[in-house]
């Protein structure tokens, strides 16, 4: 399929992104285009300008930030994955990467388009949300810092202006967290029906904190609250996991589709979220 | 010395790499979407988004305005040179059909259906100036849901009065093949068993790898048309008989074509409309379709209701088979369309000794895409319904899935065997199979775990599924064909060119769109004439080279084709006896061939077949009265159909509190007669298992209510990946055919054809603790769930398939883009 005409440009500065960006009337930034190109494909978008990020070097990479790590938003789904401190400082992140999509789009799609398409059912919503990410918005006038529960704002909505880019991701450590990510799928290659991001710390057999991120439950990702204020001070064991579990789909108002209806995600929301937490556990 | 001293063992039953995939695997190739002639114009469609809707005026002038557009066609404009498309199977004498032009005319009976063509000197500014065709259309109530087109509540086409298309009956008692299937059920009913169900089979799209293209050049003699099609010759003659072209001013050419499944046994409007445009403005033409227009406008298959009822003496012996089926034609007849549910019908009695049979269908329209074949073509459907009710059977009396099997198949000392349902089973061994695969799979080990995990009420269950499956392939003798009203025959052609320097030509009618026939055709060519495999050069897919052929479907290259090449090829050889005779001053009696080389018997003297090649080309020596020529032809009609069959077990794990399936193992025993190339066969059964599993577990068209096809792209329309597999356990046991030379039987759709049932059966296996009888296909982790909670007061798990699919893209970008739009235009051409 062929999309419409658009004009391309890949600015090698923020600066130059940026001043393309409010120049052109109507422009779409591409990262690695692997959602953006089936939407210009399918012509459900003709933007057009095209502003390729791919050659900001600055938006690479992963690096270490005192008490954070700080991921740039350029940098591939395969780097997250395989980035040492991203395993060691927020595990949920590399255990969600895993399964995202299939190795050829994780060689493409970035960790910066992946949060700024927003898609409800994209995976890596779930964990940011769940780690208090922050999110680094960059546009002409300067540089704000959005939360990650105010950076999702809706279906494929967030915090970002037309006119700024979404430059890196500031995640809180947490070294030591056992994590898990349990997405539910038909075919490997799948956005999930429903899936859990769970982070816990267990002290002597003891969940002394817990967080939870959920994945497809809503038109946003969603944190469980009451399942992570009911696991505190609780073992981790099957029965008490359980027991906090149930009320995952509390609030929740996830869709119905071809992949399963609303009640049947609300039933899977508890069993994936006692399953994530006791893996992250270690239990 | 010649090459034939050294000849080594035979070829047949090697593992022989296959010779085509280099080019295919590297792309080092021409598809029929590389092609590029000078001056090449390319066409882009616009395509209805209704599925039934009048057409109440086109504006083209903006789009034809567009830089480097040439023209736009709509259905007026080639109204009278489209012609109809063909359906070459009438089923019954008063089947009925609506007219089907290539672009619609003043209704589309659709959605994807083509309402207007443009021509561009570019594919993007061809695809730009189809947004821009302005259609307007006045809505028409579709008709949908199968079984309510059924009852005529909403008509497809209104001019046709109905939309049963036609009714098509066996019966034993009729056809003297056995007794009354009424009376059966009326003494099972009273004394017996009767078991009575309704399965679905969900409408599936062949989704082949390569979309397919076309091109056509109109500027030599004759019109030369590249297709990515299985069936050049039927698409050659379809074209002289539709556009009225006369068939020898045409040529078409399949170069490589990736994959087809029955997908590509077509004349399609596609390839139609490329040849109006072309010849009407004497340049080449290309159309390359898109993955959405592929999925949404190439033909689907599957889609049916099947009401069955099966009766059986208590101890499980089975009395009489009645079938009932409605059958989803979609919005027009194609070119097999038809027939699709009729070649089940010779199958619903399977490997099992059925007194009485009876076989009804309904061909009904509706308003979605028209369905045709698709990989098995009726046979799966029918293995599906006998292997699920054999199932039911066995838990009904109370017995082993197999035991019951065993109690009422074929005995292998009982073939030649006569079916109920007309057919001559030539040869079978079903214990053998059977037995084996029971071996590997560990059957009764596997049974003993499900037990445990039965008794110790583990979330994780276990469930084996069971199915065996026999099926009429290599399609087939001409005189069958013609009993079924088929319009063609069944034969296929072959030719063997020796070359002056020792190689060989084989050329062959068959088509090959990924099989692997280069490679195993030049086995048993090497076998036959003893030169070197690498000698063999198989050429097809080019009506003015393979001037002769039926084309690729229906397990038939091999068993068919295959035949016919060895018929060639011994003719081969008794053309060159009398030449060697000649050449060796020896009386041709005395001339034995063996091993690529003529010899005289009692003495060393001999000639190779090299020899006697480059011997004819001189002609310089010659015998008198004999041609210089060793080329030869063959046509091989088939005297009956080849009845592969095989056992396949599959054990699956449930997870009850999720719904979500893994398959744990997978074992196939096929029995596919000799096996030319033993690797072309493990390919052929892995890939058509993933099929069948596929139907079982993933795979399901479904159109919203107001006739939109929602599984419009690979997001919802799930395709296995190698991911999604296990390593399934692939063997065989070898009873050969007795009804070809070579023995061999078709491979190509047995993996497709057992699987779907094995893999319900195992799902239906490990619920049937929890009440489940049944859980209709995709088996997807929300019906397993649902079935499993069933009798908590949720649904059955057998509940349609409803709701969009999930986006994935922002739809705001689409509301921005037609704000202020006409929106009709804009759904009308953007896929
Ligand atoms: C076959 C397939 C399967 C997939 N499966 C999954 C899956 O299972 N789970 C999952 O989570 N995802 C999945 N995806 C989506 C994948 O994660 C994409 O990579 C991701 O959604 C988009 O990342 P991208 O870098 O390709 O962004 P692009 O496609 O280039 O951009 C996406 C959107 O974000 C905007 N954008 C991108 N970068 C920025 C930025 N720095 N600042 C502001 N706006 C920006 C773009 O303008 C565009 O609107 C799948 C994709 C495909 C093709």
């Amino acid at each position: 399929m062929i999309p419409a005409q658009f004009e391309y440009v890949a600015p090698t500065t923020l600066e130059d992104a940026l001043q393309a960006l409010s120049e052109a009337g109507d422009a779409k930034i591409i990262a690695g285009g692997q959602s953006l190109l089936p939407v210009l494909r399918m012509r459900l978008n003709a933007p057009e300008v095209v502003i390729d990020l791919g050659r900001i070097e600055s938006l690479r990479g992963v690096r270490d930030d005192g008490d954070a790590i700080v991921i740039g938003a350029m940098t591939r789904h395969a780097d997250v994955l395989t980035d040492p401190l991203v395993r060691e400082n927020a595990f949920v992140i590399t255990k969600a990467v895993e399964v995202l999509a299939d190795p050829q789009v994780r060689h493409r799609g970035t960790f910066g388009g992946a949060l700024a398409h927003a898609d409800p059912a994209g995976d890596l919503g779930a964990p940011a949300l769940a780690l208090d990410a922050e999110f680094v918005v960059a546009g002409q006038g300067g540089t704000r810092t959005v939360a990650a529960e105010d950076f999702f704002v809706d279906l494929f909505t967030t915090a970002l202006e037309d006119t700024e880019i979404l430059t890196e991701v500031r995640i809180p450590k947490r070294a030591g967290w056992g994590a898990h990510y349990e997405k539910f799928v038909r075919v490997a290659h799948q956005w999930p029906i429903v899936a859990v991001a769970a982070a816990v710390r267990v002290e002597g057999g003891t969940i002394a904190e817990a967080r939870v991120g959920l994945t497809n439950m809503g038109s946003t990702p969603l944190r469980a609250r009451a399942v992570e204020q009911a696991l505190v001070g609780q073992p981790a064991t099957d029965e008490a996991v359980r027991a906090a579990a149930a009320s995952a789909a509390e609030g929740t108002n996830p869709p119905s589709d071809l992949n399963g209806d609303a009640d049947y995600r609300r039933h899977l929301a508890t069993v994936l979220t006692r399953r994530a937490v006791l893996a992250a556990a270690g239990a | 010395m010649t090459v034939t001293e050294e000849a080594a063992a035979p070829q047949i039953g090697q593992e022989r790499r296959r010779k085509e995939d280099q080019r295919l695997i590297t792309g080092r190739t021409r598809w029929t979407d590389n092609i590029v002639l000078n001056g090449m114009l390319h066409l882009a469609m616009v395509r209805s988004p209704y599925a039934h809707a009048r057409i109440t005026n086109i504006e083209t002038a903006e789009a034809k305005a567009m830089p480097n557009v040439v023209t736009v066609l709509t259905g007026a404009d080639v109204a009278e040179e489209q012609g109809s498309l063909p359906n070459a199977w009438p089923i019954t004498e008063d089947q009925k059909a609506p007219p089907h032009p290539s672009i619609a005319v003043d209704r589309v009976a659709f959605a994807g259906e083509i309402v207007a063509v443009v021509v561009a000197r570019t594919a993007a500014e061809a695809r730009d100036a189809a947004d821009l065709v302005d259609v307007d259309y006045e809505e028409l109530p579709p008709a949908l849901d199968l079984k309510e087109a059924a009852e005529d509540k909403t008509l497809a086409h209104p001019d046709l009065g109905t939309n049963k298309s036609a009714f098509w009956q066996f019966d034993s008692a009729d056809a003297g093949t056995g007794g009354s299937v009424d009376e059966a059920i009326e003494a099972a009913r009273r004394d017996g068993i009767l078991i009575e169900r309704e399965y679905r089979q969900q409408r599936l799209i062949p989704a082949f790898m390569e979309p397919r293209s076309v091109v056509c050049d109109p500027t030599g003699e004759q019109l030369t048309v590249w297709s990515a099609t299985q069936v050049p010759h039927f698409v050659r003659f379809f074209i002289a008989v539709v556009l009225g072209v006369p068939e020898s001013k045409v040529r078409v050419i399949a170069p490589d074509v990736g994959g087809g499944f029955g997908g590509k046994l077509q004349f399609t409007p596609e390839e139609a409309i490329t040849v109006v445009v072309a010849r009407r403005l004497g340049k080449p033409c290309k159309y390359t379709e898109t993955r959405s227009e592929s999925l949404m406008s190439g033909h689907h298959g599957r889609d049916q209701w099947q009401r069955l009822t099966l009766a059986a003496t208590k101890d499980g012996t089975v009395t009489g088979l009645k079938v009932d089926l409605l059958a989803d034609m979609g919005a027009y007849l194609g070119l097999v369309t038809s027939g699709i549910p009729i070649l089940g019908a010779f199958m619903f009695n399977g490997i099992y000794k059925f007194p009485a049979y009876q076989f009804n269908c309904t061909n009904v329209f509706t308003n979605k895409t028209w369905t045709d074949a698709y990989r098995g073509a009726g046979r799966p459907e029918a293995t599906y319904a006998i292997e699920r009710m054999m199932t039911e059977l066995a838990a009904e009396v109370g017995v082993d899935p197999l035991e019951i099997r065993e109690r009422n198949w074929i005995k292998h000392e009982e073939f030649p065997f006569s079916t109920v349902a007309g057919l001559e089973y030539d040869t079978g061994n079903y214990e053998a199979a059977t037995e084996k695969a029971k071996r590997l799979f560990g059957y009764d080990e596997l049974r003993a775990e499900q037990q445990r995990r039965r008794d110790a009420k583990d979330p994780v269950q276990l469930g084996i599924g069971v199915s065996t499956f026999t099926e009429m392939c290599g399609l087939a003798p001409s005189r069958v064909l013609g009993s079924l009203r088929y319009a063609a025959g069944g034969w296929e052609h072959a030719s063997v060119r020796m070359l002056a320097t020792g190689k060989v030509e084989v050329v062959t009618g068959a088509s090959a769109h990924g099989q692997g026939h280069e490679t195993a055709f030049s086995q048993i060519v090497a076998d036959r004439l003893g030169v070197p495999f690498e000698d063999v050069e198989v050429l097809h897919g080019d009506t003015q080279i393979a001037h002769k052929g039926l084309d690729t479907y229906g397990s038939r290259s091999l068993t068919v084709g295959g035949e016919a090449l060895v018929k060639a090829a011994d003719k081969v050889v008794e053309k060159a006896k009398p030449i060697a005779a000649h050449l060796l001053e020896a009386s041709v009696d005395d001339i034995e061939f063996r091993q690529g080389r003529f010899g005289v018997r009692g003495t060393d003297k001999g000639l190779g077949i090299a020899e006697i090649a480059l011997a004819t080309f001189a002609a310089h020596d010659f015998p008198e009265g004999v041609e210089p020529t060793l080329d030869s032809d063959a046509t091989y009609d088939p005297v009956n159909f080849s009845f592969p069959h095989g056992t396949h077990l599959c054990a699956m794990e449930i997870d009850t509190e999720t719904g979500g399936v893994t398959m744990r193992k997978y074992v196939c025993v096929d029995d596919v007669g000799t096996v030319i190339n033993p690797l072309i066969v493990a390919g052929q059964v892995h890939g058509g298992l993933v099929q069948g599993i596929a139907q079982a577990l993933w795979e399901e068209a479904v159109y919203d209510d107001s006739g939109t096809l929602v599984s419009a792209s690979f997001v919802d329309y799930l395709v296995p990946t190698a991911a999604d597999t296990i390593s399934y356990g692939v063997s065989h046991t070898t009873t050969p055919s007795i009804t070809n030379t070579l023995g061999t039987k078709g491979v190509g759709e047995a993996g497709t054809i057992a699987s779907t049932p094995a893999v319900v059966n195992a799902v239906v296996d490990a619920l049937r603790p929890f009440g489940v009888i049944d859980v209709r296909m995709p088996c997807t982790p929300e019906r397993i769930y649902k079935a499993i909670h069933a009798r908590d007061g949720a649904d059955t798990g057998g509940a349609p398939t409803v709701g969009a699919a999930g986006p994935h893209f922002d739809e705001a970008d689409t509301a921005d883009r037609t704000a202020g739009n006409d929106s009709t235009d804009q759904n009308g051409s953007s896929l």
